[in-house]
């Protein structure tokens, strides 16, 4: 493979190619197989060179936003960097969301966004835009290629950047001129990056003052996020063989799900805003955290001045800039997820000192208390024809589709049905799981369900949506039936923006302003009309024959799961509460109208 | 409890010299709401291709510890150095100032600005210009002097400062 790789060189420092060329010889020697676009004028010199080779596979999306999601559910579900391309102007700006999505969920995606030509930048030319300046936020980096000859190392530099350290969304702005142009292409790069060089090694001084802090903890508690995921599936198992071995509770962020496993006895469940009894009452109890992965969302902490007032903090993260940012941290430990939990786990077992297993074992009896509490119950009427409990749905769901024994992709959308997908699937493996969780961008599921499915051909991928966020990438059906994508379409119809509804009803004495999702289109048809199948079920009798005959066409398909209006995602730690201010299920409700208990007037201008 | 008393702080920032770097930095403090009090750059480096950017910037510690980290984690910068806790250094800015006047404000102002040791770089029969180079405080109060004897403008440079003894950034 090298001497092909060397022969490949010498035979490109001789020969000359158009910049098109060379941006897909260097996406090639990057291993990139597929990309998301959309094509128009200042990229035609780039389509032009897709069409005339092989290697790597364009998806026609239907909207440039749903590349960009494409290619996060590739890229989340891969560990890979997921490739976008789209036109200048409109195709650039339609690209923003996808690109901050990508951004504050830490998804190293690479989108090339044609530009005008050189000589007419600045000039308010047809399809321009100041794309480097408008990404500029959006993005971890961006360029803006300015001469043939730089292009093959730009290619490679925004992987690098992508990848490294914390990943995320880069940027490669390519004006017209510079694809046609001619240059030299030489290859992969060996010099280091001049600037950007994160550390992975975590100082050996700080794994020991955490490990001290783990022996000597009495309530501990271990919070793991997205981090782990991104490190690579080895950190993951290396997270519950420091669970296992320490005996601690784990929970996991949104963006953790999967990184250890949901049915293991030591797993609290997802913690936050909607997360469980269990896991915020032991963040808020804890006296000793430690986070892996994890950046302290206020999703996450709720009032960050009563958040788990008693603890040492141990805080690992590659990003320095996420360490002290909300939450002052006892012990912070730069680098790696797995390289820090591989460091934790052999300092662990070099450190003489016994843990307090009494301790510990006290502590466990007062969080099986908390368990026993059962804050995830519903009531689901059994009679055939009673309503559906969104919650009973994804039950349903995951208990049928786990019998399929097939690999299962989830995605979601923004809303209720998100929080109860975190709630009620069991994730147990990495990589298994795609919500915009830093965002929330409504309209990422589908088009992140397609790039998801493109990665894994054989796999389930199904898309948990709400009616309202469905509608706002619903034109990516066409991608599904182009492509022959099976991807599942499982919409918890409520007929509202749930979300918003729910805080109506508790924050803004029930007045539902505009969140009614008024004149829906009939979703059995419009799945018809789109190629694929198009399923309902409105009373529970119908729930598992639908879901049944969703999980056995091998199509893409729309299942309108039509559901109780009025539930509402319970656990809720309203803005501006504590962990401990938690609302739970109707039961234990506190009463409606004015806001419940915890709700302050500072916490209401709080999303 | 988190220290909410601010401090001002003088960044040291090394860059490399490539087009939308200043704006990242700029973009960096107005996205996330931290104060610019003075901002400085120009090339230092020929042959490395680098900028050095100076910041003056106040906020609570841990603030200020973000800004360093935030600075950090852009891609073209090589190297970002809080000078007022890495020991002791020199800031020093220089100003042109403009005094109109005749008769004794005139003579007041050549006078003030002799003991300030401000130079005169232009001089007309109504007017000088001084160049005065100095900390912050310095300037401030000789501006102030300048007030009452026919101040007509200042162009500054802000803050540029570096840390004191033998080694480098």
């Amino acid at each position: 493979m090298s001497a092909t790789a060397t022969h490949d060189t010498e035979t490109l420092a001789t020969e000359t190619l158009s910049g098109a060329e060379i941006v897909l010889r260097a996406l090639k020697d990057q291993g990139v197989d597929v990309i998301f676009g959309y094509p128009g004028g200042a990229v035609l010199p780039i389509y032009d060179a897709l069409f005339q080779q092989n290697a790597i596979r364009h998806i026609l999306v239907r909207h440039e936003q749903a590349a960009v999601h494409a290619a996060e559910g590739y890229a989340r579900s891969t560990g890979k960097v997921g490739v976008v391309l789209v036109t200048s102007g409109p195709g650039a700006t339609n690209a923003v969301t996808g690109l901050v999505d990508a951004l504050m969920d830490s998804i190293p995606v690479v989108c090339l966004t044609g530009q005008v030509p050189t000589h007419l930048i600045g000039n308010d030319a047809f399809q321009e835009a100041d794309t480097t300046g408008i990404t500029r936020p959006a993005t971890k980096h961006n360029y803006l290629v300015r001469n043939v000859a730089d292009v093959g190392r730009v290619v490679h530099e925004a992987f690098y950047v992508a990848r490294s350290g914390r990943p995320g969304p880069v940027v490669i702005d390519l004006p017209k001129d510079i694809l046609i142009n001619k240059g030299r292409y030489n290859g992969m790069p060996e010099a280091t990056h001049k600037s950007y060089r994160p550390a992975t090694e975590p100082d050996p001084a700080a794994i020991r003052r955490a490990v001290a802090m783990m022996k000597g903890s009495k309530r501990p508690i271990v919070y793991a996020g997205g981090g782990v995921i991104n490190a690579g599936p080895e950190a993951s198992r290396l997270l519950a063989e420091l669970v296992h071995l320490t005996g601690f509770p784990c929970t996991n962020t949104l963006m953790g799900l999967g990184a250890f496993p949901a049915s293991d006895k030591q797993f609290l469940g997802m913690l936050g805003m909607h997360g469980t009894y269990e896991a915020n009452l032991a963040m808020h109890g804890c006296d000793v955290m430690v986070n892996i992965g994890a950046r302290f969302d206020d999703r996450v902490t709720g009032r960050l001045t009563a958040f788990s007032p008693n603890s040492l903090k141990i805080h690992a993260d590659i990003d320095p800039s996420s360490i002290n940012k909300n939450v002052r941290v006892d012990c912070p430990i730069i680098g790696d997820a797995t390289k820090i939990l591989r460091a934790l786990i052999a300092a662990w077992k070099a450190d003489e000192t016994k843990p307090d297993t009494g301790a510990i074992a006290a502590w466990w009896r007062q969080i099986e208390q908390w368990r026993a509490r059962d804050c995830l119950r519903f009531r689901q009427p059994t009679a055939a024809d009673a309503i559906i409990k969104p919650q009973y749905a994804i039950q349903r769901l995951y208990d049928l589709a786990s019998l399929t024994g097939k690999d299962t992709f989830i995605t979601t959308e923004v809303g209720q049905h998100q929080m109860w997908a975190a709630q009620y699937w069991k994730f147990e493996k990495p990589n298994r799981w795609m919500t915009s969780g830093g965002l929330g961008t409504m309209g990422y599921g589908l088009p992140a369900g397609m790039g998801v499915q493109i990665a894994h051909p054989d796999a389930l991928v199904i898309d948990i949506a709400g009616e309202a966020s469905i509608l706002m990438n619903i034109q990516e059906m066409s991608t599904l039936a182009q492509y022959r994508l099976p991807v599942k379409v499982f919409i918890l119809n409520n007929e509202y923006m749930g979300m918003v509804r729910q805080w109506q009803e508790l924050l803004h004495g029930g007045r539902y302003s505009e969140s009614y999702s008024a004149a829906l289109p009939d979703f059995v048809k419009l799945a018809e009309s789109f190629h694929a199948v198009g399923l309902r079920a409105t009373k529970v009798g119908e729930l598992d024959d639908v879901i049944g005959e969703m999980l056995a066409v091998d199509r893409p398909v729309i299942a309108d799961i039509c559901v109780d209006q009025k539930e509402n995602c319970f656990p809720m730690i309203p803005s501006g509460a504590a962990h401990n201010e938690m609302l739970l299920g109707p039961d234990d409700q506190a009463p409606k109208g004015s806001g419940g208990a915890g709700v302050t007037e500072e916490g209401m201008v709080l999303v | 409890m988190t220290d909410m008393t601010t401090r001002q702080a003088v960044m040291a920032v090394l860059v490399e010299n490539e087009a939308g770097v200043l704006a990242r930095v700029i973009g960096l403090f107005s996205g996330r709401g931290y104060n610019i009090e003075s901002l400085t750059v120009a090339p230092v480096d020929e042959t490395k291709n680098q900028s050095r950017i100076t910041i003056v910037t106040t906020g609570t510690p841990m603030v200020i510890e973000q800004i360093k980290a935030q600075l950090d984690r852009l891609v073209p910068i090589h190297k970002v150095s809080d000078l007022t806790i890495e020991g002791p250094h020199i800031a020093r800015e220089m100003a042109l100032i403009k005094v109109a006047g005749t008769g004794d404000r005139r003579v007041e102002a050549l006078r003030i600005a002799d003991a300030f040791r401000a130079r005169v770089v232009d001089a007309t029969t109504e007017s000088f210009i001084f160049e005065m180079t100095g900390s912050t405080d310095k300037l401030d109060a000789f501006i102030n002097l300048m007030r009452p004897l026919g101040l007509v403008e200042v162009s500054r440079t802000g803050v540029a400062a570096i840390a004191r003894g033998p080694r480098g950034i």
